[in-house]
């Protein structure tokens, strides 16, 4: 059991919160993950370690609603308690002076990467951050994120905020005007393959956090795994980080598709349940 | 008293004398009664095997010679006092055969249930020497257990004075539990550490209700907090605390009993295809997470074809699961013939009754998707057995440019487990095989760190509920002398 001490509302589908474990927030380091499991009942999902305040003993976690499971944890507030979580999980990011570093985020991927630019301008790098989504209310972490990174650059699709363009618009102006050593990507699966199709064409080095799906998250169901080079890993234990240009992007993309028939039918069932309730 | 004078005891001679050998041996066999297989094929929770009635047990018991040289006890690797639970049952003395269980198994009413008995004590049996059928000793070790357990005359071990000594335990598996047991019986303060969100190990995620209801193990696990031992669940040590941090925290020892966890795959041509999987996610989505109760959040992909590839009781577990979960086929592939499958006989009868085909001599080469990645088929190689094996099994090889296609939606992968990396890596100095097991000394199940002990699957490789339970009890009585020769 684990206590919510705050929550905030980024956008109407994501949620940020501080949640107390003093053990994780004491060991973890960028890129690493925890599984939370809320209610009896619940599915264990996971989640990026944001960031983490030893002094209060706390973690934050950033999440988006996308089914049952994150809907069930949005659905919480300060005071409540989250029934399992357990980590921290995953390798951490390898971290040392690159020298320039893109960090190329969507969505929700924002938050995840914040911890990641932030050791990376400590290792002395000059980190440029371009952050992209669908639309403005989307953008989140914005102001978080330019106490790290060197230059934020904000694309929208719809051009509601920022530069109207695509994620790998703005990564291919920041290419087209200086060298660039190394990429990183959280996002969805899709359009990372798009950053790795776009830095393969450069011959940029890039590191895609994979979210796959996932059971225990400790290695021992193999529901994460992915094809990397040829050869099958597990994203838990042998990730969440891996050499972009190496991951098989379509068959994970194809993998994280499985359930969608299952996920959806609970997804009705449950606003069903709250529309009866209302 | 040692064996010889215990069988000397009047009560024992006596009954032994009430009857001659051959009445006793002319007894047939007990059958257990169990659920009808069309109805248990079709639900997901009900044990099976329903349990010997007392008039059973009692006539049971009574086949057993109660031997002067009990062979079956050498067949139990923890040498359990057989012939004597046994006469204690067959005068009724049932809560007294408990005790007598208890004071060499922690878990009797598990390995009644789960044990490869026909291996083991009941292979060693005199009376399978007379061409008879062995007595039922895991039976009767199950009906003890349950009579004691449903008696609510529970017998709490006593537990020595606390003499504050804390002891950290990994993985709350049989092994850890069996360790954690007995440690606090002789007053150390344990804190058993689980990385998942339930305590049991494999006996809660891996072996299904159907076999083994998790209110059983339950009960010993509330055995083990009535005798003052700690459990903290979600806590992975090497990733949440370290070894290290537990040693300053004042850890006197650890016993690592962190199991075998990793699922091994084959490496073929479109194994990661939608709707395959390793047996582990099959049955944690199933058992741990309870997946197929509609309650759940958790997910479980319905299949209509199931093949289940190997043939240990793994593989029975998840294709007697898949067979409950509404599949209209559930089939086992296993590359060498029915007479070389690991899995305990019962197990395989039980399939069988229940609907399993069994498609021996068979091997996977390839899946084969739709156009959204969900596994259709599965081509197989046709095997024969050749010349036998290092394990002395007969092993399989291909008839050359026979293949077979076989129509699937689910493939469960049950080819073996390999041991949890974790500990090993991230415990500096401690000595690990090329298999990736943990190597200890036998005799002590000490590792290459002399705090550190290990034992169960982590040691073993994938092994049985027993013998990870003898490691633990060797373990705890090792670390104790340890300790007090150390401090
Ligand atoms: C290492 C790792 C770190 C993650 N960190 C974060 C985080 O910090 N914040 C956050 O909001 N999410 C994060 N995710 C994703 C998060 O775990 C999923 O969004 C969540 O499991 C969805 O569960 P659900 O029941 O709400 O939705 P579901 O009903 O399971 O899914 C709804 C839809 O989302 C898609 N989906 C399912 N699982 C995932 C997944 N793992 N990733 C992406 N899409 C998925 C499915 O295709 C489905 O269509 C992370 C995933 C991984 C593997
Ligand atoms: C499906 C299935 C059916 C089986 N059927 C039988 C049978 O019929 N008869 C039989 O005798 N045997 C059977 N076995 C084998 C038997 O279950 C195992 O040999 C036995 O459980 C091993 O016990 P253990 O205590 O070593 O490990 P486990 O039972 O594997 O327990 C290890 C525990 O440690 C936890 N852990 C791992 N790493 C860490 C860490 N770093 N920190 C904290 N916790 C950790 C794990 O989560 C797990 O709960 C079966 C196994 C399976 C999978
Ligand atoms: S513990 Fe297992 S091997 Fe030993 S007597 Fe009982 S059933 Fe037989
Ligand atoms: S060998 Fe068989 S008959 Fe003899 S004591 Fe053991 S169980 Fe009884
Ligand atoms: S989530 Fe189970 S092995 Fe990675």
């Amino acid at each position: 059991m684990n206590k919510i001490i705050s929550k905030e509302y980024f956008s109407a589908n994501v949620v940020k919160f501080e949640v107390e474990a003093p053990l994780i927030a004491k060991s973890r380091k960028a890129g690493h993950f925890v599984m939370v499991k809320v209610g009896e009942k619940g599915e264990r999902i996971p989640l990026t370690i944001a960031d983490a305040d030893l002094q209060k003993g706390t973690i934050t976690l950033v999440v988006q609603k996308m089914g049952v499971s994150s809907s069930k944890l949005c659905a919480l507030n300060a005071g409540d308690y989250i029934t399992d979580m357990v980590g921290p999980l995953g390798k951490a990011t390898h971290i040392e002076n690159f020298g320039t570093v893109v960090c190329a985020c969507g969505g929700v991927g924002t938050a995840p990467m914040l911890p990641i630019a932030a050791a990376l301008k400590k290792a002395g790098n000059k980190v440029i951050s371009v952050i992209a989504a669908r639309t403005r209310e989307l953008i989140i972490l914005e102001e978080q994120m330019r106490e790290y990174a060197d230059e934020v650059i904000v694309m929208t699709d719809d051009g509601s905020y920022g530069t109207k363009g695509l994620v790998t618009n703005g990564i291919e102006s920041v290419i087209n005007r200086e060298k660039v050593d190394l990429c990183v990507t959280i996002g969805p699966a899709i359009m990372m393959k798009f950053v790795s199709l776009l830095t393969k064409k450069y011959e940029i080095p890039t590191l895609a956090s994979l979210n796959t799906i996932m059971v225990d998250g400790t290695g021992m169901c193999g529901a994460c795994r992915v094809s990397v080079g040829g050869k099958t890993k597990f994203v838990c234990v042998d990730g969440p980080e891996f050499d972009a240009h190496q991951v098989d992007f379509d068959e994970m993309l194809m993998r994280l598709s499985g359930y969608k028939d299952i996920e959806r039918q609970e997804m009705e069932k449950m606003e069903c349940a709250s529309g009866a309730r209302e | 008293m040692n064996f010889s004078e215990e069988r000397a005891q009047t009560w024992r001679a006596d009954l032994r004398s009430a009857k001659k050998a051959k009445e006793r041996t002319d007894i047939p066999r007990v059958h257990m009664p169990e659920l009808d297989p069309e109805y248990r094929s079709h639900t997901r929770v009900e044990e099976v095997n329903l349990g010997l009635t007392p008039g059973m047990a009692m006539r049971e018991a009574q086949r057993c010679l109660d031997c002067a040289n009990p062979t079956c006890m050498e067949g139990c690797p923890v040498g359990i006092y057989i012939p004597k639970f046994v006469k204690q049952i067959e005068i009724g003395d049932f809560l007294g055969a408990a005790k007598t269980l208890k004071e060499t198994s922690a878990l009797p009413a598990v390995c009644g249930r789960v044990c490869p008995q026909e291996k083991q004590c009941e292979a060693q049996c005199i009376h399978t020497k007379m061409k008879k059928e062995a007595v039922a000793i895991g039976h009767l070790e199950r009906f003890a257990a349950d009579f004691e357990r449903e008696s609510g005359n529970i017998s709490v071990p006593e537990v020595a004075a606390p003499n504050g000594i804390k002891i950290a335990v990994v993985g709350s598996g049989p092994a850890g539990l069996s360790f954690g047991g007995d440690m606090a019986k002789m007053g150390y303060a344990v804190t058993v550490f689980e990385a998942l969100h339930e305590i049991g190990g494999v006996l809660k995620y891996g072996i299904p209700e159907f076999r083994l209801p998790n209110a059983i193990v339950d009960v010993e696990i509330e055995n083990l907090r009535s005798m003052g031992v700690q459990f903290i669940t979600n806590c992975i040590i090497g990733k949440t605390i370290t070894i290290e941090e537990l040693k300053k925290e004042g850890f006197k020892g650890v016993f690592v009993a962190s199991g075998a966890g990793l699922p091994r795959f084959m490496n073929i041509k479109g194994e990661n295809l939608v709707g395959v999987m390793s047996s582990n996610e099959y049955l944690t989505r199933v058992n741990l997470m309870d997946a197929a109760n509609p309650e759940s959040d958790t997910p479980v992909l319905p299949g209509k074809n199931v093949a289940v590839i190997g043939g240990g009781n793994t593989a029975m577990d998840s294709v007697r699961t898949a067979r409950r979960l509404g599949a209209e086929r559930a089939m086992i592939v296993y590359r060498r013939s029915e007479e070389e499958m690991p899995a305990r006989i019962e197990e395989v009868k039980h399939a069988k009754e229940e609907g399993i085909e069994f498609m021996t001599l068979r091997n996977p080469v390839n899946y084969i998707g739709n156009e959204h990645g969900r596994v259709i088929h599965m081509v197989l190689q046709v095997m024969e057995l050749g010349e036998p094996d290092a394990s002395g099994r007969r092993s399989p090889v291909e008839v050359p440019g026979k293949t077979e296609l076989l129509e699937v939606d689910e493939v469960v992968v049950s080819v073996g487990v390999s041991p949890n990396p974790l500990i090993p890596q991230s415990v500096a100095g401690l000595e690990v095989t090329k298999w990736g097991t943990v190597v200890v000394n036998n005799d002590t199940m000490q590792t290459a760190i002399p705090m550190i002990f290990a034992g169960g699957d982590i040691v073993r490789g994938g092994a049985t509920v027993i013998l990870a339970m003898g490691d633990g009890r060797k373990a705890a009585a090792a670390m104790d002398e340890w300790i007090k020769a150390n401090n």
